[in-house]
Protein backbone atom coordinates (compact mmCIF):
# COMPACT_ATOMS: atom_id res chain seq x y z
CA UNK A 1 0.00 0.00 0.00
CA UNK A 2 0.84 3.82 -0.42
CA UNK A 3 1.79 5.48 2.86
CA UNK A 4 2.66 8.49 1.14
CA UNK A 5 0.08 11.64 1.99
CA UNK A 6 -2.57 11.58 -0.03
CA UNK A 7 -2.73 14.45 -3.00
CA UNK A 8 -5.90 17.06 -3.36
CA UNK A 9 -7.42 17.23 -5.83
CA UNK A 10 -10.48 19.24 -6.85
CA UNK A 11 -13.48 17.29 -8.08
CA UNK A 12 -16.73 18.31 -9.82
CA UNK A 13 -19.52 15.41 -9.52
CA UNK A 14 -22.09 16.76 -11.68
CA UNK A 15 -25.70 16.04 -11.31
CA UNK A 16 -25.48 12.73 -12.58
CA UNK A 17 -22.83 11.56 -9.89
CA UNK A 18 -24.54 13.25 -7.25
CA UNK A 19 -27.96 11.63 -8.04
CA UNK A 20 -28.63 9.10 -10.58
CA UNK A 21 -25.07 7.51 -10.16
CA UNK A 22 -23.79 7.82 -7.23
CA UNK A 23 -22.22 4.17 -7.39
CA UNK A 24 -20.13 5.87 -9.55
CA UNK A 25 -19.15 8.68 -7.38
CA UNK A 26 -18.83 6.50 -4.75
CA UNK A 27 -16.86 3.61 -6.09
CA UNK A 28 -14.45 6.21 -7.27
CA UNK A 29 -13.91 8.19 -4.31
CA UNK A 30 -12.83 4.52 -2.83
CA UNK A 31 -10.58 4.50 -5.46
CA UNK A 32 -8.91 7.23 -5.66
CA UNK A 33 -8.56 7.45 -2.01
CA UNK A 34 -6.89 4.02 -2.34
CA UNK A 35 -3.96 5.18 -4.70
CA UNK A 36 -3.62 8.09 -2.55
CA UNK A 37 -5.42 10.81 -3.94
CA UNK A 38 -8.03 13.17 -1.83
CA UNK A 39 -10.78 14.56 -4.50
CA UNK A 40 -12.26 17.16 -3.19
CA UNK A 41 -15.85 18.11 -4.25
CA UNK A 42 -15.87 21.59 -5.73
CA UNK A 43 -17.81 24.21 -3.24
CA UNK A 44 -21.14 24.76 -4.27
CA UNK A 45 -20.84 23.55 -7.58
CA UNK A 46 -23.57 24.14 -10.08
CA UNK A 47 -25.06 22.06 -13.16
CA UNK A 48 -22.44 22.46 -16.43
CA UNK A 49 -25.53 23.12 -18.47
CA UNK A 50 -25.52 19.77 -20.22
CA UNK A 51 -27.06 19.04 -23.56
CA UNK A 52 -30.13 21.61 -22.75
CA UNK A 53 -27.98 24.68 -22.44
CA UNK A 54 -26.26 25.24 -25.72
CA UNK A 55 -29.35 23.72 -27.62
CA UNK A 56 -30.64 26.88 -26.83
CA UNK A 57 -28.45 29.53 -25.99
CA UNK A 58 -24.59 29.68 -26.25
CA UNK A 59 -24.10 32.65 -23.53
CA UNK A 60 -26.22 30.56 -20.96
CA UNK A 61 -24.45 27.41 -21.58
CA UNK A 62 -20.76 29.44 -21.06
CA UNK A 63 -22.41 30.88 -17.76
CA UNK A 64 -22.86 27.61 -16.02
CA UNK A 65 -20.27 26.30 -17.10
CA UNK A 66 -17.75 29.22 -16.26
CA UNK A 67 -19.03 29.89 -13.07
CA UNK A 68 -17.55 26.08 -12.01
CA UNK A 69 -14.50 27.38 -13.30
CA UNK A 70 -14.59 30.24 -11.32
CA UNK A 71 -14.81 28.34 -8.03
CA UNK A 72 -11.73 25.98 -8.67
CA UNK A 73 -8.93 27.03 -6.34
CA UNK A 74 -6.20 28.10 -7.81
CA UNK A 75 -2.54 25.28 -8.25
CA UNK A 76 -4.24 22.44 -8.30
CA UNK A 77 -6.10 20.51 -11.50
CA UNK A 78 -10.06 20.01 -11.60
CA UNK A 79 -11.08 16.61 -12.23
CA UNK A 80 -14.48 15.00 -13.58
CA UNK A 81 -15.77 11.83 -14.06
CA UNK A 82 -18.76 12.63 -16.24
CA UNK A 83 -17.41 12.75 -19.77
CA UNK A 84 -20.19 15.36 -20.53
CA UNK A 85 -19.39 17.43 -17.58
CA UNK A 86 -15.44 17.36 -18.69
CA UNK A 87 -16.32 18.72 -22.40
CA UNK A 88 -18.73 21.70 -21.26
CA UNK A 89 -15.63 22.72 -18.90
CA UNK A 90 -13.00 22.45 -20.96
CA UNK A 91 -14.74 24.00 -23.92
CA UNK A 92 -15.64 27.21 -21.61
CA UNK A 93 -11.82 27.29 -20.26
CA UNK A 94 -10.76 27.31 -24.42
CA UNK A 95 -13.22 29.75 -25.25
CA UNK A 96 -12.13 31.80 -22.20
CA UNK A 97 -8.32 31.74 -23.06
CA UNK A 98 -8.86 32.62 -26.20
CA UNK A 99 -11.50 35.19 -25.57
CA UNK A 100 -10.49 38.81 -24.23
CA UNK A 101 -14.20 40.00 -24.17
CA UNK A 102 -15.71 36.82 -22.88
CA UNK A 103 -12.86 36.58 -19.83
CA UNK A 104 -13.82 40.42 -19.23
CA UNK A 105 -17.46 39.03 -19.22
CA UNK A 106 -16.40 36.12 -16.92
CA UNK A 107 -14.40 38.28 -14.54
CA UNK A 108 -17.19 41.36 -14.46
CA UNK A 109 -19.97 38.12 -13.98
CA UNK A 110 -17.94 36.76 -11.22
CA UNK A 111 -15.97 38.73 -9.64
CA UNK A 112 -13.14 36.50 -9.15
CA UNK A 113 -10.25 36.07 -11.53
CA UNK A 114 -9.53 34.17 -14.36
CA UNK A 115 -7.30 31.26 -14.07
CA UNK A 116 -5.50 30.77 -17.42
CA UNK A 117 -3.33 27.58 -16.25
CA UNK A 118 -6.52 25.78 -14.60
CA UNK A 119 -5.74 21.96 -15.35
CA UNK A 120 -9.38 20.40 -16.40
CA UNK A 121 -9.35 16.46 -16.77
CA UNK A 122 -10.61 13.54 -16.62
CA UNK A 123 -9.99 10.47 -13.90
CA UNK A 124 -8.19 8.30 -17.20
CA UNK A 125 -5.65 11.16 -16.81
CA UNK A 126 -4.69 10.39 -13.31
CA UNK A 127 -4.87 6.91 -13.77
CA UNK A 128 -2.92 6.66 -16.63
CA UNK A 129 0.42 5.31 -16.12
CA UNK A 130 -0.09 4.39 -12.85
CA UNK A 131 0.50 0.72 -11.57
CA UNK A 132 -2.69 -0.37 -9.71
CA UNK A 133 -1.95 -3.48 -9.26
CA UNK A 134 0.86 -2.36 -6.82
CA UNK A 135 -1.76 -0.98 -5.18
CA UNK A 136 -4.32 -4.26 -4.62
CA UNK A 137 -3.82 -6.09 -1.22
CA UNK A 138 -1.23 -9.19 -1.67
CA UNK A 139 -0.77 -8.19 -5.21
CA UNK A 140 -3.33 -10.68 -6.05
CA UNK A 141 -5.08 -10.24 -9.94
CA UNK A 142 -8.29 -10.43 -8.83
CA UNK A 143 -10.30 -9.73 -11.97
CA UNK A 144 -8.75 -13.08 -13.33
CA UNK A 145 -11.36 -14.93 -15.17
CA UNK A 146 -14.07 -11.67 -16.01
CA UNK A 147 -14.13 -11.32 -19.55
CA UNK A 148 -15.50 -7.33 -20.51
CA UNK A 149 -16.60 -5.54 -23.57
CA UNK A 150 -15.19 -1.80 -22.98
CA UNK A 151 -17.75 0.50 -23.59
CA UNK A 152 -16.69 4.02 -23.93
CA UNK A 153 -19.72 5.63 -25.91
CA UNK A 154 -19.08 8.98 -27.30
CA UNK A 155 -16.14 9.81 -24.54
CA UNK A 156 -13.13 9.76 -27.06
CA UNK A 157 -15.02 11.92 -29.10
CA UNK A 158 -13.64 16.04 -29.43
CA UNK A 159 -14.86 18.51 -31.24
CA UNK A 160 -12.42 20.09 -33.35
CA UNK A 161 -11.25 22.66 -31.30
CA UNK A 162 -10.52 20.68 -28.56
CA UNK A 163 -8.84 18.00 -30.32
CA UNK A 164 -5.54 18.74 -28.88
CA UNK A 165 -6.67 17.23 -25.39
CA UNK A 166 -5.98 13.48 -24.82
CA UNK A 167 -8.10 10.99 -25.49
CA UNK A 168 -8.25 7.15 -23.87
CA UNK A 169 -8.40 5.11 -26.62
CA UNK A 170 -7.59 1.28 -25.07
CA UNK A 171 -7.23 2.67 -21.63
CA UNK A 172 -9.96 1.34 -19.64
CA UNK A 173 -9.02 -2.58 -22.05
CA UNK A 174 -4.98 -1.59 -20.67
CA UNK A 175 -6.01 -0.95 -17.01
CA UNK A 176 -8.18 -4.06 -16.10
CA UNK A 177 -6.01 -6.48 -18.29
CA UNK A 178 -3.05 -5.73 -15.81
CA UNK A 179 -5.60 -6.72 -13.02
CA UNK A 180 -6.61 -9.72 -14.78
CA UNK A 181 -9.59 -9.23 -16.82
CA UNK A 182 -9.98 -10.12 -20.46
CA UNK A 183 -11.27 -7.57 -22.98
CA UNK A 184 -12.94 -9.08 -25.25
CA UNK A 185 -13.07 -7.02 -28.93
CA UNK A 186 -16.56 -5.95 -30.37
CA UNK A 187 -17.79 -3.00 -32.40
CA UNK A 188 -19.91 -0.53 -30.37
CA UNK A 189 -17.03 0.30 -28.28
CA UNK A 190 -17.53 3.82 -29.32
CA UNK A 191 -21.08 3.89 -30.31
CA UNK A 192 -23.46 6.32 -28.77
CA UNK A 193 -25.80 5.85 -25.90
CA UNK A 194 -28.47 8.33 -27.32
CA UNK A 195 -28.15 10.21 -24.38
CA UNK A 196 -31.24 12.80 -24.01
CA UNK A 197 -32.99 11.22 -26.63
CA UNK A 198 -33.86 8.43 -23.90
CA UNK A 199 -36.82 10.98 -22.73
CA UNK A 200 -38.15 12.61 -25.55
CA UNK A 201 -37.51 9.66 -28.49
CA UNK A 202 -37.44 6.34 -26.37
CA UNK A 203 -37.88 5.07 -29.86
CA UNK A 204 -34.70 5.58 -31.00
CA UNK A 205 -32.92 5.04 -28.19
CA UNK A 206 -34.40 1.59 -27.55
CA UNK A 207 -33.47 0.09 -30.66
CA UNK A 208 -30.14 1.30 -30.30
CA UNK A 209 -30.03 0.07 -26.61
CA UNK A 210 -30.77 -3.36 -28.01
CA UNK A 211 -28.11 -3.60 -30.86
CA UNK A 212 -25.79 -2.55 -28.20
CA UNK A 213 -26.28 -5.06 -25.60
CA UNK A 214 -27.15 -7.96 -28.09
CA UNK A 215 -23.34 -6.97 -29.35
CA UNK A 216 -22.20 -7.61 -25.96
CA UNK A 217 -23.91 -10.82 -25.93
CA UNK A 218 -22.35 -11.86 -28.83
CA UNK A 219 -18.88 -11.33 -28.43
CA UNK A 220 -19.45 -14.05 -25.23
CA UNK A 221 -18.51 -11.67 -22.40
CA UNK A 222 -19.42 -11.17 -18.56
CA UNK A 223 -20.57 -8.22 -18.83
CA UNK A 224 -20.12 -4.35 -20.44
CA UNK A 225 -17.78 -1.77 -18.69
CA UNK A 226 -18.51 1.76 -19.02
CA UNK A 227 -17.26 4.56 -17.38
CA UNK A 228 -19.82 6.99 -18.42
CA UNK A 229 -22.77 7.60 -16.08
CA UNK A 230 -25.37 8.86 -18.97
CA UNK A 231 -24.70 5.31 -21.02
CA UNK A 232 -24.96 3.19 -17.94
CA UNK A 233 -27.82 4.48 -17.55
CA UNK A 234 -29.34 4.14 -21.06
CA UNK A 235 -28.33 0.99 -21.09
CA UNK A 236 -30.37 -0.21 -18.00
CA UNK A 237 -33.16 1.46 -18.52
CA UNK A 238 -33.94 1.67 -22.27
CA UNK A 239 -33.18 -2.28 -23.13
CA UNK A 240 -35.72 -4.40 -24.01
CA UNK A 241 -34.21 -7.64 -24.83
CA UNK A 242 -34.97 -10.47 -23.09
CA UNK A 243 -31.80 -11.15 -21.68
CA UNK A 244 -30.01 -8.46 -20.89
CA UNK A 245 -26.03 -8.63 -19.30
CA UNK A 246 -25.13 -6.17 -16.48
CA UNK A 247 -23.01 -2.68 -16.73
CA UNK A 248 -20.62 -2.09 -13.99
CA UNK A 249 -18.82 1.39 -13.60
CA UNK A 250 -15.45 0.88 -14.65
CA UNK A 251 -14.35 2.68 -11.25
CA UNK A 252 -16.70 -0.01 -9.30
CA UNK A 253 -14.87 -2.82 -10.97
CA UNK A 254 -10.97 -1.20 -9.83
CA UNK A 255 -12.41 -1.11 -6.57
CA UNK A 256 -13.17 -4.48 -6.37
CA UNK A 257 -9.92 -5.37 -8.11
CA UNK A 258 -8.10 -3.13 -4.92
CA UNK A 259 -10.00 -5.27 -2.34
CA UNK A 260 -12.43 -2.53 -1.79
CA UNK A 261 -15.32 -3.86 1.03
CA UNK A 262 -17.19 -0.72 0.51
CA UNK A 263 -19.38 -1.78 -2.55
CA UNK A 264 -22.92 -2.98 -0.59
CA UNK A 265 -24.97 0.43 -1.32
CA UNK A 266 -23.02 -0.31 -5.37
CA UNK A 267 -24.19 -2.89 -6.50
CA UNK A 268 -27.83 -2.61 -5.13
CA UNK A 269 -28.40 0.50 -6.80
CA UNK A 270 -27.97 -1.23 -10.10
CA UNK A 271 -31.42 -1.81 -12.17
CA UNK A 272 -29.34 -5.00 -14.05
CA UNK A 273 -28.45 -6.89 -11.18
CA UNK A 274 -24.64 -7.59 -10.99
CA UNK A 275 -24.13 -9.35 -7.78
CA UNK A 276 -24.52 -12.69 -9.27
CA UNK A 277 -21.83 -12.70 -11.78
CA UNK A 278 -19.40 -10.81 -9.16
CA UNK A 279 -19.79 -13.37 -6.73
CA UNK A 280 -19.35 -16.04 -9.02
CA UNK A 281 -16.24 -14.55 -10.08
CA UNK A 282 -15.01 -14.55 -6.32
CA UNK A 283 -15.12 -10.54 -6.24
CA UNK A 284 -17.67 -10.35 -3.99
CA UNK A 285 -19.16 -12.29 -1.26
CA UNK B 1 -37.42 7.76 -41.01
CA UNK B 2 -39.89 9.60 -43.72
CA UNK B 3 -41.31 7.80 -46.32
CA UNK B 4 -40.85 10.34 -48.66
CA UNK B 5 -37.47 10.49 -48.05
CA UNK B 6 -35.68 10.64 -51.86
CA UNK B 7 -31.82 11.48 -52.60
CA UNK B 8 -31.63 13.05 -55.14
CA UNK B 9 -34.94 14.81 -54.64
CA UNK B 10 -37.08 14.72 -58.18
CA UNK B 11 -38.40 18.74 -57.08
CA UNK B 12 -35.48 21.03 -58.48
CA UNK B 13 -34.76 23.99 -55.94
CA UNK B 14 -36.45 26.66 -56.06
CA UNK B 15 -34.44 29.51 -56.70
CA UNK B 16 -36.84 32.49 -55.68
CA UNK B 17 -36.24 32.50 -51.80
CA UNK B 18 -32.66 31.55 -51.09
CA UNK B 19 -31.00 33.98 -48.12
CA UNK B 20 -27.23 33.81 -49.28
CA UNK B 21 -26.42 35.32 -45.95
CA UNK B 22 -27.53 32.19 -44.51
CA UNK B 23 -23.86 30.77 -43.85
CA UNK B 24 -22.42 34.19 -42.23
CA UNK B 25 -25.12 34.14 -39.99
CA UNK B 26 -24.66 30.53 -38.83
CA UNK B 27 -20.98 31.59 -39.06
CA UNK B 28 -21.77 34.67 -37.11
CA UNK B 29 -24.20 32.55 -33.92
CA UNK B 30 -21.94 29.47 -34.02
CA UNK B 31 -17.86 30.24 -35.31
CA UNK B 32 -18.20 27.20 -37.66
CA UNK B 33 -17.12 27.71 -41.05
CA UNK B 34 -19.65 25.35 -43.35
CA UNK B 35 -18.14 26.54 -46.65
CA UNK B 36 -15.11 24.38 -45.46
CA UNK B 37 -17.56 21.14 -46.39
CA UNK B 38 -16.69 19.65 -49.77
CA UNK B 39 -19.92 16.75 -48.68
CA UNK B 40 -17.52 13.45 -49.15
CA UNK B 41 -20.55 12.56 -46.67
CA UNK B 42 -18.24 11.00 -43.81
CA UNK B 43 -20.31 12.61 -41.03
CA UNK B 44 -23.22 11.02 -42.44
CA UNK B 45 -21.55 7.42 -42.72
CA UNK B 46 -20.87 7.49 -39.30
CA UNK B 47 -23.96 9.44 -37.74
CA UNK B 48 -25.42 7.32 -35.32
CA UNK B 49 -29.23 8.79 -35.90
CA UNK B 50 -28.63 8.85 -39.60
CA UNK B 51 -31.78 6.41 -40.19
CA UNK B 52 -34.55 8.50 -37.56
CA UNK B 53 -33.69 12.01 -39.19
CA UNK B 54 -34.98 13.28 -42.13
CA UNK B 55 -31.91 14.64 -43.59
CA UNK B 56 -27.66 12.95 -42.94
CA UNK B 57 -25.63 16.12 -41.58
CA UNK B 58 -24.52 17.14 -44.50
CA UNK B 59 -27.21 17.67 -46.19
CA UNK B 60 -28.25 20.20 -43.46
CA UNK B 61 -24.94 21.49 -44.43
CA UNK B 62 -25.76 21.83 -48.09
CA UNK B 63 -29.27 23.31 -46.99
CA UNK B 64 -27.46 26.05 -45.87
CA UNK B 65 -25.47 26.71 -48.07
CA UNK B 66 -27.53 26.94 -50.86
CA UNK B 67 -29.47 29.47 -48.79
CA UNK B 68 -32.92 27.02 -47.88
CA UNK B 69 -33.02 28.50 -44.16
CA UNK B 70 -36.72 27.08 -43.80
CA UNK B 71 -35.58 23.85 -44.73
CA UNK B 72 -32.89 23.84 -42.79
CA UNK B 73 -34.61 25.53 -39.84
CA UNK B 74 -37.27 23.16 -39.76
CA UNK B 75 -35.43 19.61 -40.00
CA UNK B 76 -35.75 16.87 -37.63
CA UNK B 77 -31.91 16.57 -37.48
CA UNK B 78 -31.06 20.15 -35.69
CA UNK B 79 -32.92 18.40 -32.87
CA UNK B 80 -31.83 15.08 -32.99
CA UNK B 81 -28.46 15.30 -33.20
CA UNK B 82 -27.14 14.55 -29.94
CA UNK B 83 -23.56 16.47 -30.23
CA UNK B 84 -21.52 13.07 -29.72
CA UNK B 85 -18.97 14.66 -32.15
CA UNK B 86 -18.43 10.96 -33.62
CA UNK B 87 -19.03 12.94 -36.74
CA UNK B 88 -16.64 15.82 -36.28
CA UNK B 89 -13.80 13.60 -35.40
CA UNK B 90 -14.40 11.86 -38.88
CA UNK B 91 -14.34 15.25 -41.11
CA UNK B 92 -11.48 15.91 -42.92
CA UNK B 93 -12.09 19.22 -42.76
CA UNK B 94 -12.38 19.24 -39.48
CA UNK B 95 -15.92 20.80 -38.97
CA UNK B 96 -17.36 21.27 -35.94
CA UNK B 97 -21.16 19.30 -36.76
CA UNK B 98 -22.01 19.86 -33.26
CA UNK B 99 -21.65 23.57 -32.84
CA UNK B 100 -23.38 23.68 -36.41
CA UNK B 101 -26.31 22.20 -35.09
CA UNK B 102 -26.29 24.30 -32.36
CA UNK B 103 -26.73 27.38 -34.48
CA UNK B 104 -29.18 26.35 -36.17
CA UNK B 105 -31.58 25.53 -33.21
CA UNK B 106 -30.78 28.77 -31.71
CA UNK B 107 -31.70 30.32 -34.77
CA UNK B 108 -35.01 28.03 -35.43
CA UNK B 109 -35.97 29.23 -31.39
CA UNK B 110 -34.92 32.96 -32.44
CA UNK B 111 -37.41 32.78 -35.56
CA UNK B 112 -40.07 30.24 -33.87
CA UNK B 113 -40.64 28.40 -36.92
CA UNK B 114 -41.59 24.83 -36.98
CA UNK B 115 -39.91 23.25 -34.49
CA UNK B 116 -39.60 19.65 -35.81
CA UNK B 117 -39.30 17.80 -32.68
CA UNK B 118 -41.05 19.93 -30.03
CA UNK B 119 -40.73 17.42 -27.37
CA UNK B 120 -36.72 17.87 -27.50
CA UNK B 121 -36.52 21.09 -27.14
CA UNK B 122 -39.50 20.89 -24.33
CA UNK B 123 -37.35 18.34 -22.84
CA UNK B 124 -34.38 21.17 -22.73
CA UNK B 125 -36.84 23.99 -21.06
CA UNK B 126 -37.79 21.66 -18.57
CA UNK B 127 -33.74 20.55 -18.02
CA UNK B 128 -32.64 24.58 -17.62
CA UNK B 129 -36.07 25.01 -15.65
CA UNK B 130 -34.72 22.94 -13.02
CA UNK B 131 -31.21 24.43 -13.15
CA UNK B 132 -33.11 27.65 -12.85
CA UNK B 133 -34.46 27.12 -9.59
CA UNK B 134 -31.84 24.94 -8.13
CA UNK B 135 -28.70 25.62 -9.75
CA UNK B 136 -28.30 21.69 -10.29
CA UNK B 137 -31.03 19.52 -12.44
CA UNK B 138 -33.68 17.57 -10.69
CA UNK B 139 -34.53 14.54 -12.65
CA UNK B 140 -37.51 14.14 -11.03
CA UNK B 141 -39.06 17.09 -11.70
CA UNK B 142 -37.51 17.42 -15.13
CA UNK B 143 -39.62 14.21 -15.69
CA UNK B 144 -42.76 15.08 -14.02
CA UNK B 145 -42.80 18.09 -15.48
CA UNK B 146 -42.09 16.94 -19.00
CA UNK B 147 -45.04 14.11 -18.86
CA UNK B 148 -47.23 16.80 -17.59
CA UNK B 149 -46.34 18.97 -20.38
CA UNK B 150 -47.45 15.72 -22.92
CA UNK B 151 -50.45 14.92 -20.63
CA UNK B 152 -48.95 11.26 -20.45
CA UNK B 153 -48.06 9.76 -17.10
CA UNK B 154 -47.54 6.13 -18.34
CA UNK B 155 -45.26 5.27 -20.58
CA UNK B 156 -42.47 5.29 -18.53
CA UNK B 157 -44.10 4.75 -15.10
CA UNK B 158 -42.44 1.09 -15.08
CA UNK B 159 -38.97 2.68 -15.22
CA UNK B 160 -39.60 5.43 -13.76
CA UNK B 161 -40.63 3.63 -10.43
CA UNK B 162 -37.79 0.90 -10.78
CA UNK B 163 -35.53 3.89 -10.90
CA UNK B 164 -37.15 5.41 -7.91
CA UNK B 165 -36.87 2.04 -5.72
CA UNK B 166 -32.97 1.75 -6.48
CA UNK B 167 -32.45 5.69 -5.04
CA UNK B 168 -31.78 7.07 -8.64
CA UNK B 169 -34.59 9.62 -8.78
CA UNK B 170 -34.32 11.50 -5.49
CA UNK B 171 -37.45 13.28 -4.34
CA UNK B 172 -35.94 16.42 -2.73
CA UNK B 173 -33.30 18.48 -5.67
CA UNK B 174 -29.71 18.61 -5.12
CA UNK B 175 -29.66 22.88 -4.22
CA UNK B 176 -26.88 24.90 -4.43
CA UNK B 177 -26.30 28.04 -1.69
CA UNK B 178 -25.45 30.45 -4.24
CA UNK B 179 -28.77 30.45 -6.39
CA UNK B 180 -28.51 34.63 -7.16
CA UNK B 181 -25.75 33.60 -9.05
CA UNK B 182 -27.78 31.37 -11.03
CA UNK B 183 -30.40 33.59 -10.87
CA UNK B 184 -28.68 35.97 -12.23
CA UNK B 185 -27.58 34.30 -15.46
CA UNK B 186 -30.98 33.73 -16.08
CA UNK B 187 -32.08 37.24 -16.12
CA UNK B 188 -34.47 37.98 -19.18
CA UNK B 189 -31.97 38.84 -22.13
CA UNK B 190 -32.16 42.00 -24.36
CA UNK B 191 -32.94 39.57 -27.55
CA UNK B 192 -36.19 38.20 -25.72
CA UNK B 193 -35.24 34.43 -25.76
CA UNK B 194 -36.29 32.55 -23.63
CA UNK B 195 -34.65 29.47 -22.20
CA UNK B 196 -37.04 27.95 -19.92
Amino acid sequence: MNRKASIDLSFFPGCSLDTTATENNLSLNSLFNRIGYNLVELDDWNCCGSSSAHSINSELASDLATRNLSLAPKGRPLVAACPSCLLRLQDAHFHLKKNDEERLRYEERWGRPFDPELKILHFFEILDGIDLLSFAKDRTKRLDGLRFVPYYGCMLAHPPDLTREKEYHGLMEKILASLGATPLSWPHASQCCGTFLSVARPDIVTPLVDRIIQGARDAGTDCIITACAMCHLNLEVRCSLKKTIPTLYFTEVLSLALGSDEHKTWFSRHLVDPKPLLRSKGLIQ
Amino acid sequence: MKADRQFPSKELIKSNHLNLDFVSEIEKISGVNINKCYHCKTCAGGCHFYQTTDYPPNSVIRLAQLGLRNEALECSTIWLCVGCHTCSIQCPMGIDMAGFMDGLRQIAIREEVVIAEPDILNFHRDVLHTIKRHGRTHKLEVMLRYKARKWDWFSDLAVGLKMFSKGKLHLMPSKIKAIGEIRKIFAPRPDGVIYE
